[in-house]
């Protein structure tokens, strides 16, 4: 980690703002771009200030850049952009990709995935990364130089075909059981959460209105009066403190939504090494059967049932001439494969060696950021469930003078 | 079975009528006939009182007096009773509980009756402890006779007949229960209110059995007084507002009037609250589960995904004794205010009738100058009797303010301390 970029780098996602342009199908849009701010650390404990550079990027433009480091380093946990729609929302939240809040919470999810690539050991070394962060202009041709736009293409194929792999690794296997558990647990939870907090949201707006009627009560009452108006008072509070609890408790999901998209990148890794280990069995049995195909024509027996064994009985045989062709052209192949099935072996253990080694990184910080960001959820319960205790104590001395 | 006289605050005319022939007079009000056995035990327990009133002047003004008043002077034991305060139990000596309610299965129709046990150490009641069976109908009579009896006093709401807004069948446990609920507390409130308490019909309800108390019910007034005490009642709302209305009594209307809207909302926001917890509880349910089922795919964080589990559930748990604690106290106390709010307004139209009837016949003599002296007798025993309905709803009326304003302050101590431990859990 001590080449880590993050270590040398300041880098903040500091402001959002609306623009509007030419989109790719020259179509005018409004859109929001984010400024990227990068100082570097190392002049500071000179006592200097090192200048700050910037430069603005829209969301579409940091989708490249994963899409460019998901296809570039397949055995690499790629970490997942924040949504690109509002997803989970409970009534009050709006869905609308142009609201404050919600372009707020993107600014948040799209720093936090900068500084996590920059702290990655292997992708912070990316050069593409790199001038992604200082380079304003022609970024979007240097990547697409790189050709990788044809290896994503072919790799989204790969990952949606369904194909049977005839001795999956079992480590593999499971973790990408565990990614779909995962999924499928976090979504589920989010679901019911955002329900909880509409529910939430729902017993402390209508306590508002007990400040509303307590206050037109306490007009014609005597006695009761000053109570009454005082204890709507704090009814008040209690139903306006619900808001910023739930957006609070709006960052609590938006962490949780960073491992439900962390669990698909790891579905992915696991599925590339399934294509490879496929490919890799597909390899060894074309070899295979070249071989034996060879066999049978260098012997003349005929080991299996083929067709051209049945078409020669009926038409007669082939001229030892055309049969050495046949043979040469074989071995040519044959050499071929078996260099293919060395090197595509050797891939296959490299990659199985690295991504293990990224798979461990990755569990490590997930049980790290996971168990933080539940504690820091119970903090907010605490929290929440104190602020309630002062105003129902508050209350029930208002109550008492009545 | 005439109270009226008994109760110590509002004094008799003293234009030299007896207390017995103003009883009389009192009853005619409502046109009703009473048998005159009733009348001369009435007598007795009036003398007494007569004697210690003399020294009232008219002036009522100066001797309005509320069933708190230590000033009247103490007579026969049995009149101690009658200056109990609400918040005093050391002094009560009339215990009800409703309960055990039981369901009755006949060739007509099935309905449920609810034992009725009486503890008491009142020397007009033979025995110090009774216990009888009643159901809805017996209590809508007695809440029939304690309204024809004191037009102008407060009687505490019966729970309504059917609830049509929950479709709560009429025989679901849990609206049997609520019923019983107010019916325990109907009989309470009445056994606390000073005049209500010595009613003759009440003391029967206590205590007969259920034959006496069918016969009981025959002799009362019949289906025609009690109509053409409506018809009245409607002829004088036709009227209008009533001229002489006292700037009190005024005054109380206009308090009621805001007072019923409030009460009504808080009813139905209380409701509502009380549905929104119901669904976060459900919705509470299906979210700690969740992350039972997470920490199973977990390792490292297994621990902490079962604590925020087995944390969730205790907020249920919590949840659960928040409903609770807001459907025991909350909205049955809120409940009865709201109908106490519709008995009230219909107090005061009351006393406005009886105000009009005497305004009417004052009217009617303004233009009969040659009768005057004829009429003076009946519109001084009218106006008497509008100020001892003025009187005694007064009177009423602050204790009713003062028993609310406890009630209310409890219940809410009540629904804030609960919020307290929820919080705490």
């Amino acid at each position: 980690m001590e080449d880590c970029l993050a270590k040398k780098l300041e880098i903040t996602v500091s402001e959002a703002e609306k623009r509007t342009g030419r989109n790719a199908v020259n179509i005018q849009e409004t859109y929001t771009a984010y400024l990227i701010e990068t100082r570097a650390v190392e002049s500071q404990s000179e006592g200097q200030c090192a200048p700050v550079e910037s430069l603005w990027r829209r969301y579409s433009e940091f989708e490249l850049l994963r899409n460019y480091l998901s296809v570039t380093y397949p055995h690499i946990v790629v970490p997942p952009l924040p949504e690109k729609r509002a997803d989970f929302v409970w009534h009050k939240l709006s869905a609308d990709n142009m609201d404050p809040d919600f372009v707020e919470r993107r600014r948040i999810g799209l720093e936090n995935f900068l500084l996590r690539v920059a702290s990655h050991p292997v992708l912070c070394q990316d050069k593409i990364f790199y001038a992604f962060l200082m380079q304003e202009g022609g970024w979007k041709e240097m990547v697409n130089e790189t050709g990788f736009q044809l290896k994503a293409d072919s790799r989204l194929k790969a990952l949606n075909a369904t194909f049977r792999v005839k001795n999956p690794d079992k480590r593999f296997t499971e973790l990408k059981h565990y990614s779909d558990e995962l999924q499928s647990v976090i979504s589920h939870l989010l679901r019911v959460r955002a329900r909880v907090a509409d529910r939430l949201y729902g017993v402390y707006k209508v306590h508002g209105n007990y400040g509303r009627v307590f206050s037109e009560w306490s007009a014609i009452e005597k006695e009761m009066g000053d109570g009454l108006q005082s204890a709507g008072h704090h009814m008040d509070v209690y139903a306006a403190s619900i808001d910023d609890i739930l957006e609070e408790e709006e960052h609590y999901a938006d962490q949780l939504k960073e491992y439900l998209f962390y669990a698909e990148a790891l579905r992915a890794v696991c599925r590339k090494h399934e294509l490879m280990q496929y490919d890799l069995e597909m390899a060894a049995q074309d070899l295979t059967s070249k071989k034996q195909q060879c066999e049978e024509l260098a012997t003349g027996t005929v080991r299996t049932f083929s067709l051209k064994g049945m078409t020669s009985k009926l038409f007669g045989q082939e001229t030892p001439e055309q049969r050495e062709a046949k043979i040469k052209v074989l071995e040519e192949q044959i050499q071929e494969g078996e260099e293919q099935l060395k090197s595509k072996n050797l891939e296959g253990r490299d990659f199985v060696k690295s991504a293990w080694a990224d798979i461990e990184r990755f569990k490590e910080q997930k049980n790290h950021d996971l168990k933080e960001a539940l504690i820091s959820y119970a903090v907010m319960q605490i929290s929440m469930c104190k602020k309630g205790i002062q105003v129902w104590t508050n209350a029930k001395e208002c109550f008492s003078k009545m | 079975m005439e109270e009226e006289g008994r109760v110590p605050g509002p004094p008799l005319p003293t234009g030299g009528e007896g207390p017995g022939i103003d009883s009389h007079l009192a009853a005619g009000i409502l046109g009703t006939a009473r048998g005159p056995p009733l009348a001369a035990a009435e007598v007795l327990a009036l003398d007494d009182e007569e004697d210690d009133l003399e020294v009232f002047s008219k002036d009522t003004s100066l001797t309005e007096v509320n069933s708190f008043s230590p000033s009247v002077p103490i007579s026969p034991s049995s009149m101690i009773n009658q200056y109990k305060f609400e918040d005093g139990p050391e002094l009560r000596d009339l215990f009800i509980t409703v309960d055990d309610p039981e369901s009755h299965v006949t060739a007509i129709e099935t309905f449920i009756t609810y034992r009725v046990v009486t503890k008491t150490t009142r020397g007009e009641f033979d025995s110090s402890e009774y216990e009888v069976r009643r159901r809805y109908q017996d209590f809508l009579w007695l809440k029939s006779k304690l309204e024809e009896a004191h037009p102008t006093l407060i009687i505490p709401p019966l729970p309504e007949k059917f609830i049509m807004k929950g479709m709560v069948e009429r025989f679901s446990d849990e609206f049997i229960e609520t019923r019983r609920k107010a019916l325990h507390k109907f009989l309470n409130r009445i056994a606390d209110h000073p005049t209500l308490t010595f009613n003759e019909d009440f003391k029967i309800f206590l205590t007969a059995q259920a034959w006496e108390l069918s016969s009981h019910k025959k002799q009362g007034p019949g289906l025609l007084s009690r109509m053409g005490q409506t018809v009245r009642a409607v002829a004088s709302s036709v009227r209008g507002a009533v001229k002489n209305r006292p700037e009190i009594f005024t005054e109380m209307n206009n308090y009621m009037e805001t007072f019923s809207q409030k009460i009504n909302l808080l009813d139905k926001i209380a409701h509502r609250i009380y549905k929104e917890e119901k669904d976060y509880f459900n919705e509470m349910k299906e979210y700690g589960p969740i992350h039972t089922l997470w920490s199973a795919s977990e390792e490292d964080i297994a621990d902490s995904l079962k604590g925020i589990a087995s944390c969730i559930e205790r907020c249920c748990r919590a949840t659960e004794k928040r409903m609770a604690g807001l459907s025991e106290h909350l909205l049955p106390i809120l409940h009865e205010y709201v109908l106490y709010s519709e008995i009230l307004m219909s107090v005061l139209k009351r006393r406005d009738q009886i105000q009009g009837e005497l305004d009417s016949k004052v009217d009617a003599i303004a233009n009969k100058k040659a009768e005057k002296y004829l009429f003076s007798e009946e519109i001084g025993k009218l106006e008497d009797k509008v100020e001892r309905a003025n009187n005694a709803l007064k009177a009423d009326w602050d204790r009713w303010k003062q028993n609310m304003q406890w009630d209310m302050r409890s219940t809410f101590t009540n629904v804030a301390e609960n919020n307290l431990h929820y919080y705490e859990e």
